[in-house]
């Protein structure tokens, strides 16, 4: 048995993974210097350091980092919306469902970055194509785990509720879309980070601005140590807001255990 | 567990004297619901057809205890559903106070075998649960909702969530939600199947002093034949393919009935006589 406080034992875990971290970093640096790799093959993590300082201080980053926010933000608020708002016409017309659930799988199947390239025809080299390509990746989320919520309330609750003569819409609005919210917010959770992929590859297709256009424009000219301080930059966009949607979740679904880390790589 | 209030002073104002116990039966004169010629048949997916309830008649009286006795597969679940509204009867008629039943009513409380808690909802909320459905005026049936929780020894658990509870705790929860909104007819569907034999018991005697308190009519029903004959004034034993009464058990044991009962000639006696139709049925699971 561990009798150690749990508080003890998080910040023994912390720093195991400080450490973790600090032999992985130091190992590269070693690896990078003691075999004299090119540093346009694989940068040092110094060379990165350095590139990313450079880049936030010299203002250099900061508009192109304006700008992919903003598609993450927009594209994932008209997904995730349209994606909840379809997902409950489905659920709750049986009707609806028939006909439109067809064809949202198929179109779900497609690819969207084998159709960025015509979006981006569509809506230009702007930000809205990238808000579009961003919205289409984080509808389906939404949409599939609106759906799958709003069916999800079990029966005994249902008929205890109208064996005190509720009615459907009580029904709904008591239970059942008590119930859904769990699976809403994995859906979010699940969109928030596919939008920041949709924004990238959004800005690789064709773009003016962003961090996505940053990297090719850092690739074009072999400055590798840049393209990698702004990898950083995008995953700490990730996992911030990753972070935001499972604080609001414990908050809004509080009696469920909080869910384990979901995998959601794309 | 903390100190109860006697439940008359928070049931029915106009009930605080304890009226004398009517003699059981004599249904036909006070009946609240009679049940002619009830049906149940269910279709299977491969096209069979289960005869769940078969030609079931029964009178219950107001104020009076039935227990429904009878192994898995009877129907006396079917039964409890159909009074509860909740499911449609394929034939046969219900009438309560004279009207047919079509459907769930206000007049009814329902606990179910699990304590079927909102989580999200605290106690109390899970209690209020009816006076919303019904849009009852909240604020006088918040207080009757915090009397009956007192009742149950739960007074200062009102605002948990029923997560921080246990399930025994729980069950009374569910009991109390049931009554909230002065029923006159409870049903109780296997309540207290999922609890220990020490909690089991324990509830029993509470389920009696609140059944003596209020003078709710109830039809529970059980697995356990002892507990039937503890609470009911009358025990109905159903046996299963097709569901259908096979005898109807008056119990006339004084009240109030103590746990020590349980050991008396008499009250073996009545358990005797209602486990023979099992053994005679040869299903000895009950």
């Amino acid at each position: 048995m561990n009798r150690s406080h749990p508080s003890a034992r998080f910040a023994n875990i912390v720093l195991l993974q400080i450490l973790t971290f600090c032999l992985f970093v130091g190992g590269w640096e070693a690896i990078v210097r003691g075999f004299g790799i090119s540093k346009i093959v694989l940068p040092a993590p110094s060379a990165i350091a350095v590139a990313f300082t450079d880049g936030l201080l010299s203002g250099d980053f900061g508009w192109h980092l304006a700008v992919t926010m903003y598609e993450i933000l927009a594209g994932f608020a008209v997904g995730a919306l349209s994606g909840l708002l379809l997902g409950f016409v489905i659920a709750l017309v049986p009707l609806a469902q028939r006909i439109l659930y067809p064809y949202v799988v198929a179109f779900q199947t497609v690819p969207k970055v084998a159709i960025a390239p015509i979006i981006v025809i569509w809506f230009g080299y702007g930000v809205s194509s990238k808000i579009v390509i961003t919205a289409t990746i984080a509808f389906f989320p939404l949409l599939a785990n609106t759906i799958m919520g709003l069916r999800a309330a079990p029966h005994d609750q249902i008929e205890m509720l109208l064996s005190y003569t509720a009615s459907p819409w009580q029904v709904f609005t008591m239970v059942r879309l008590k119930q859904a919210l769990p699976y809403i917010f994995v859906g979010l959770d699940v969109a928030i980070v596919l939008s920041v992929i949709g924004a990238i590859v959004g800005e690789f297709v064709g773009a003016k601005a962003g961090l996505g256009y940053l990297i090719l424009q850092k690739n074009f000219n072999l400055d590798m140590a840049g393209t990698f301080a702004i990898l950083i930059i995008l995953s700490v966009i990730g996992v911030g807001l990753h972070a935001l949607i499972g604080g609001v979740q414990r908050r809004v679904v509080f009696w469920m255990d909080t869910a384990g880390e979901r995998v959601t790589g794309a | 567990m903390p100190e109860a209030v006697p439940l008359a002073r928070v049931l029915v104002p106009s009930m605080t004297a304890p009226r004398p116990r009517l003699a059981p039966i004599d249904a036909s004169r006070d009946a609240l619901v009679h049940i002619t010629g009830l049906e149940k048949i269910y279709d299977t997916k491969d096209g069979e057809t289960i005869h769940a309830l078969k030609n079931v008649n029964l009178d219950i009286g107001s104020s009076e205890f039935i227990s429904v006795v009878g192994p898995s597969g009877c129907g006396k679940t079917t039964l409890l559903k159909i009074l509860a509204g909740i499911l449609a009867r394929s034939s046969g008629e219900v009438t309560m106070h004279g009207r047919s039943l079509t459907g769930p009513s206000r007049e009814i409380g329902v606990v179910f075998q699990a304590p079927v808690l909102l989580p999200w909802r605290t106690v109390l909320q899970n209690v209020m649960v009816p006076v919303e459905v019904q849009k009852r005026d909240r604020a006088e049936f918040k207080e009757r909702a915090r009397g009956l929780l007192a009742m149950v020894g739960l007074a200062g658990f009102e605002s948990k969530y029923p997560g921080e509870l246990s399930g025994g705790m729980q069950q009374r929860v569910g009991i109390c939600r049931a009554l909230v909104h002065d029923p006159s007819f409870l049903l109780m569907d296997e309540p207290f199947g999922a609890l220990d034999a020490m909690t089991r018991e324990q509830m029993n005697e509470e389920l009696q002093r609140i059944w003596t308190e209020s003078r709710k009519t109830v039809l529970l029903v059980t697995h356990s034949i002892p507990e039937a004959v503890y609470l009911a004034d009358r025990v109905v034993v159903m046996t299963p393919r097709p569901g259908r009464i096979v005898d109807v058990v008056p119990v006339d044991l004084p009240r109030p009935r103590t746990l020590a009962m349980h050991n008396t000639p008499e009250f073996g006696r009545f358990v005797a006589r209602i486990r023979a139709h099992f053994n005679s049925a040869g299903s000895l699971d009950a």
